[in-house]
């Protein structure tokens, strides 16, 4: 008998604390503490000449205002540049208050704590802040041009620069019998949790201890930052992540100025401390992503095969570079998708801008790559009078090419080498749930009634469950209860779940009677984090590394107590028995008992192992040399490089002749992220993914005016999507286990994000006749397209 | 410079209250801070999102769009009253936990006051009805299909569960 839990769709273990109202998001921990608020520079650049708080003391309730002068020792020095790069030549990170100089709007200024959120607001109300304003950097024109700079000592604006190439590319365009130049422009957006950031800290002066609850992404990662920030030794730090409300890749990006100054405060002042993020100050104060130029020369044959792809790109990276250039890193190496150029060139410069800071979200850089990659391909259909999915065919690396190396160097530093997929295949079941051999007709049907209506095909791969490691603990206690303690976090991607899965599967026992723990440094002190879909993957096979060893002891326990060899037993449901003796048998718990040989009984359980019952005889201490007590292991998963999972979406869309208005008709994705854990996760990451490549794709971006100030900063203003605007998401998987890790997973979560710019603005321009060249599109910039190009065909 | 206190009487999941608010405290806070139910979360403060929806004399409303203090003798449902008598879920809980109607759960509780009291008008919703009783929600994890899957299920068990 076996206990079949993985790749079933299994209902999440999350859901009924958090659909009760019982989840405990940061904002509702810590009811008694004192809030935090901060004053934020409304300039986009601006010298800080005064700050008066003269007219804040009075405010009742008001425990305190800190600005930059208070601060001290390393919480006075910069923030972190968490991911240095040999390329990232001028990296700039801010300070936790502004230091004189203010580079963006909401860039903060001043913190104060008082009583309540609605004392501190009033208390930074009356904070008056003497600024003397600078003319700001604002978009990549002005960033470029470079007639006024984001720093002093960064004339060109230029962060980074780099160039990655394979064989002469620009050679190889020059030579081919047909040429095409591209400009290829993605705006910004923005990750938005429906639950922004938070920070609560506790300081126990007696114990000399902190911990910090924080809606991040990485609690690990936080508890070491905040130690070397703080000057606490690390063993006295805690950091947990309970519930988030979304992440998306905004909370990866840590320690924030304000996740450093809360708990700094908390230990200055004795108390409590909290801050919970409002709307706007998320809009100004976090995270942006995704604002890329790029231009494409391709060099193609008469199949439309790439012979030479030459790309160069810039990217806005705001403000500051804490982050590093991980964003157009990622562009640069996943552009190429499924497809083996001849050669490839790219070179990309990162730009500061006087805007909010640009980290990963969902997608990462790879949203602007398939836009440039498809575009790409559209293109080249276009001019040479093919089939879309034909030209792409013709460039697809063949499974029995896996693996394949590109010669590039991913995101990782290590080798951009792609593990397994199945592009032929994928692209077939994609063709099928589309109907795209049948779709000429309809769109002649169409267009005969005055509809217009159009398809789109993109085709992505992504690097998943990046390194460098992830790590599980795994325990079985003595009332059987399996916990599972991994420290990589979850923001709703139903870990608790997905993981007891894989512990239940490996250890044959019921998943009912497996718990576990993410995210909280108290019960797993190392791992990196989750983000690049590496959550599955990476803890996913360290939960099963783990438990395969706690099957291990248990059996060997097993084994000595039934008076039977290892290999002879089986473990399912909870029981050890011997194959073809089911009499004998023991309970797990009961092996866990014995696991640990006791010297003190305290229920009826232990007093089956104290030291008058077990024991290998006065020969042998009761634990063994290389052994330790308890039925439990820990152990890592550290990947020699990245496995690829890849995907294709196709949509049909229909446009308003008249209005512009862009209505999605179907919207078909076909998936390959390698064995599945929960399918009904799986799906689920992929309708969301979906939903917010849409909204990129039609809806979503960041209006900055020429001041630098956002326009746009509410929900009233940035449209995120309702249900009216989501499509209903048709899918189908393939499964093709990745050779690199033991469970053969590759990652899900970004999957439905990458491709929806790219599919959607082929099936517009498929709609209308003309080349769709940027996104996001609006229905009044699709009207001045049509408009534009009606002008072209008369004049 | 201390603010003068409004004596407020509420009736919250059924249980009287009456709790001392400045007259600016939102409702929302109100329910979190002072009664300690913290189902009911707020995603933008500006009542767009609708995670902050509760239902006052059985009306959905946005709590981060009310004042404690104007909601004298009013009756409040949140999400924590949502559940079935006995405790466990209540029928569009139990719904959204069979359709994963649900990822990071932070919206979930807007969209649970806001599916039972639409479903006491519309028990036999179709597809399309049950998409346009949730339009007023953000949700930015689950691309609402499953959510509008959650709508019909929970339909079916109020008509099963009669």
């Amino acid at each position: 008998m076996t206990t079949r839990t993985m790749g079933e769709p299994i209902a999440r273990r999350e859901d009924p604390r958090l659909v009760a109202g019982d989840g405990r998001y940061l904002d509702d921990l810590g009811q008694g503490a004192l809030a935090a608020a901060f004053v934020r520079s409304p300039h986009a650049a601006a010298r800080v000449v005064d700050v008066d708080v003269s007219r804040a003391l009075e405010v009742d309730g008001l425990v305190a205002i800190y600005t930059y002068e208070d601060l001290e020792g390393p919480v006075a020095e910069p923030l972190p540049l968490l991911i240095p790069h040999p390329r990232l030549h001028a990296p700039r990170t801010g300070y936790p208050l502004a230091n004189g100089v203010v580079r963006h709007v909401g860039e903060p200024v001043a913190m104060v704590v008082a009583r309540d959120r609605y004392l501190a607001e009033d208390a930074c109300e009356r904070i008056a802040v003497t600024y003397e304003p600078l003319a700001p950097v604002v978009g990549l024109d002005a960033a470029v041009a470079a007639e006024r700079t984001v720093h002093d000592d960064v004339p060109d604006n230029v962060s980074a620069r780099m160039v990655q190439e394979h064989g002469d590319a620009r050679a190889a365009v020059a030579a081919a019998p047909h040429r095409l130049e591209l400009d290829l422009a993605i705006e910004r957006s923005a990750s938005m949790p429906m639950e922004g950031r938070g920070v609560y800290a506790r300081w126990d002066a007696a114990d000399r201890s902190l911990r910090v609850y924080s809606s991040t992404q990485t609690s690990t990662s936080v508890r070491f930052a905040l130690a070397v920030k703080l000057g606490v030794p690390v063993d006295r730090v805690e950091v947990v992540a309970p519930d988030v409300g979304g992440g998306f890749g905004v909370k990866i990006v840590h320690p924030w100025p304000e996740e450093v100054l809360v708990p700094w405060a908390a230990i200055r002042l004795g108390r409590e401390v909290k801050w919970a993020e409002d709307r706007r100050e998320h809009f100004v104060a976090a995270a942006h992503e995704r604002g890329q130029r790029h231009h494409v020369s391709v060099g193609f044959d008469d199949d439309g095969r790439l012979l030479g792809l030459d790309v160069d790109f810039v990217h806005d990276n705001g403000a500051y570079t804490p982050y590093g250039i991980i964003v157009p890193i990622i562009t640069a190496t996943q552009l190429l998708g499924p497809y083996k150029p001849g050669a490839y060139r790219v070179e990309f410069r990162s730009l500061y801008t006087n805007t909010v800071i640009v980290t990963p979200y969902r997608g990462a850089g790879r949203p602007q790559a398939a836009f440039a990659m498809e575009r790409t391909m559209d293109a080249i259909a276009a001019y040479l009078g093919r089939d879309r999915a034909e030209v792409r065919a013709a460039n697809f690396i063949q499974p029995d090419e896996m693996p394949y190396d590109h010669h590039l160097t991913f995101q990782d530093g290590r080798p951009l080498v792609y593990d397994s997929g199945d592009y032929p295949a994928t692209l077939d079941k994609v063709k099928k749930l589309v109907g795209w051999d049948e779709f000429p007709a309809l769109r002649s049907e169409a267009r005969a009634a005055g509809r217009r209506v159009g398809i789109g095909l993109a085709c992505y791969v992504e690097g998943t469950g990046v390194g460098p490691y992830e790590g599980a603990h795994v325990r079985v206690e003595t009332n059987g209860t399996v916990v599972v303690a991994t420290g990589l976090t979850t923001q709703g991607q139903g870990h608790e779940t997905a993981f007891a899965q894989v512990a239940a599967e490996t250890l044959g026992v019921p998943v009912e009677r497996v718990t576990v723990v993410t995210g909280d440094t108290r019960r797993f002190k190392y791992a990196v984090g989750t983000f690049a879909s590496r959550a599955a993957v990476m803890s996913g096979n360290a939960v099963a590394l783990a438990a395969g060893k706690v099957r291990v002891k248990a059996l060997r326990i097993a084994a000595e107590a039934l008076e039977a060899d290892p290999g002879d037993l089986e473990l399912a449901e909870g029981t050890v028995r011997v194959r073809g003796a089911p009499e004998r048998e023991i309970a797990l718990e009961t092996v866990a008992v014995l696991a640990n040989p006791l010297r003190y009984a305290f229920d009826e359980q232990t007093r089956l192992a104290t030291q008058f019952v077990v024991g290998r005889g006065v020969e042998a201490p009761p634990v063994d040399e290389d052994d330790e007590p308890g039925l439990e292991a820990t152990d890592f998963y550290s990947p020699l490089r990245s496995t690829f999972a890849n995907g294709m979406h196709a949509a049909v869309v229909e446009t308003d002749p008249e209005t512009a208005e862009v209505r999605i008709l179907r919207y078909c994705v076909v998936h390959d992220c390698g064995t599945l854990i929960n399918p009904r996760i799986v799906e689920g990451q992929i309708h969301g993914g979906v939903a917010q490549g849409v909204g990129g794709a039609l809806y979503e971006r960041m209006v900055y005016d020429e001041n630098g100030q956002l326009l746009n900063a509410s929900f009233m203003d940035f449209l995120m999507p309702y249900a009216s605007e989501v499509p209903k998401v048709e899918t189908d998987h393939l499964e093709t286990p990745s050779p690199l890790n033991p469970l053969g997973i590759k990652g899900a979560g970004e999957a439905g994000t990458i491709a929806a710019s790219a599919v959607l603005a082929a099936a517009i321009s498929d709609a209308e006749g003309f080349f769709v060249d940027r996104m996001p599109i609006s229905p009044s910039d699709l009207w001045a397209l049509r408009e534009r190009h009606a002008r072209k065909e008369e004049g | 410079m201390s603010e003068p206190l409004h004596e407020t009487r509420l009736v919250v999941n059924g249980v009287p209250h009456t709790v001392q608010v400045p007259a600016r405290r939102l409702l929302a806070d109100c329910l979190r801070q002072d009664l300690g139910l913290t189902g009911t979360h707020l995603g933008c403060e500006h009542g767009v999102c609708g995670a902050c929806t509760v239902l006052v004399d059985g009306a959905p409303m946005r709590s981060c769009l009310l004042f404690a203090a104007g909601m004298d003798g009013a009756e409040i449902t949140t999400v924590e009253g949502c559940r079935a008598p006995d405790g466990g879920l209540g029928p569009v809980q139990q719904a959204f936990r069979d359709c994963h109607g649900l990822q990071c759960g932070f919206c979930t509780p807007g969209f649970v006051t806001t599916v039972t009291a639409w479903l006491r008008d519309h028990p036999d919703p179709t597809e399309e009805q049950a998409r346009e009783a949730i339009g007023g929600n953000l949700c930015r994890c689950t691309g609402y299909q499953n959510i509008v899957a959650s709508v019909l299920r929970a339909a079916e068990i109020n008509r099963e569960q009669p």
